[in-house]
């Protein structure tokens, strides 16, 4: 089986890390999350007169449980990819 | 990055709501006759639900340093059709948004519409135009799930202009400098996860036709000549 398409996505993220490394290195970025940043442009906009029409019922209590639920959902992706491509590759050789 | 939760004031939180609700209720209708049609297809089902489940968990690092996160609609869209992609990211949309305060409730609407329904529908036409001009197979999904992947973050970017123009009444041009301020955010930090998610979806396709191409031909996703070229078996 030919693996050039394997070759061709590890390049894509090689050179995506290679660019994350050299990034984070030698800039101060702080890779905060999008969706925190359009609410500065929000308060920009608005001259901070907005106000959330709502809260969050619960969050996460701090930044290890959030990455914790965050690393579970991947989890149970994962959990499923593996689990039904092993039984498809499986019943194909049998 | 979802809209977080109350960023939508009245009338759009309703609005976006009104939009998706229908789009999600098809979408149900849909896979409910699908899945008591053909039983053998919820596997694959499965499979497009979980990887949307792994790449909307990945918070990446992009180039202008701040962080979002791929979509993985694509495959879904490719596969289920836009309608179905609208049941399965609404379902990751609800987890992130009760478990992790990603998202939120009332703004669930809108990031429906934005990540579930026409990210995946302009994924979804994108992969048919491409394989009827009978480009790569491989290189249609790439093309297909990155660009409805940063789709999804441009309509998010239009959303929040449209809620948040320049002017104090919403008018073209409020509305367009607002689309650029927030599009600096969104559509730049999203390009090269576009990108990945692109390559990592095409990768998935080729496992998928590896193990199950009979499947993918009968949902009219390839065609039988074309399955039996991309697992080089002679026809």
């Amino acid at each position: 089986m030919s693996r050039k398409l394997e070759l061709i996505v590890l390049a894509i993220i090689l050179i995506f890390a290679a660019q994350f490394i050299y990034m984070s290195s030698t800039t101060d970025a702080e890779y905060a999350g999008a969706d925190g940043e359009a609410e500065g442009v929000i308060n920009d906009i608005t001259g901070g007169t907005y106000k959330p029409i709502a809260e969050p019922f619960w969050e996460p209590p701090s930044g290890e449980i959030e990455s914790l639920l965050f690393g579970l959902q991947a989890a149970i992706g994962a959990g499923i990819l593996g689990y039904f491509f092993g039984y498809y590759r499986a019943k194909k050789n049998l | 990055m979802h809209i977080m939760e109350g960023f939508l004031a009245t009338p759009w939180w309703q609005l976006w709501f009104a939009v998706s609700i229908p789009a999600i209720l098809y979408g149900i209708y849909k896979m409910n006759r699908l899945v008591k049609e053909k039983r053998e297809i919820l596997p694959l089902l499965a499979v497009a639900g979980a990887f949307i489940f792994v790449l909307s968990a990945l918070k990446l690092p992009s180039v202008n340093g701040s962080c979002s996160h791929p979509t993985g609609t694509g495959i879904a869209a490719i596969i289920f059709g836009p309608a179905i992609s609208a049941v399965l990211g609404t379902i990751v949309l609800l987890y992130q948004a009760l478990f992790l305060a990603h998202g939120g409730l009332t703004t669930l609407g809108a990031n429906v519409f934005s990540m579930g329904i026409v990210g995946p529908l302009v994924a979804y036409l994108i992969y048919k135009a491409g394989m009827r001009a009978n480009l790569n197979f491989y290189a249609v999904v790439f093309l297909a799930t990155a660009f409805g992947d940063w789709t999804t973050y441009l309509i998010t970017t239009a959303e929040l202009a449209l809620a948040y123009p320049a002017s104090d009444v919403l008018t073209l041009g409020g509305f367009l400098s607002s689309f650029k301020k927030f599009a600096l955010i969104f559509a730049v930090t999203q390009a090269p996860l576009a990108i990945m998610e692109g390559a990592v979806s095409a990768l998935l396709f080729k496992y998928v036709v590896n193990v199950k191409s009979d499947i993918l031909v009968e949902m009219k996703v390839i065609e039988a000549s074309v399955a039996r070229k991309l697992r080089g078996t002679p026809a």
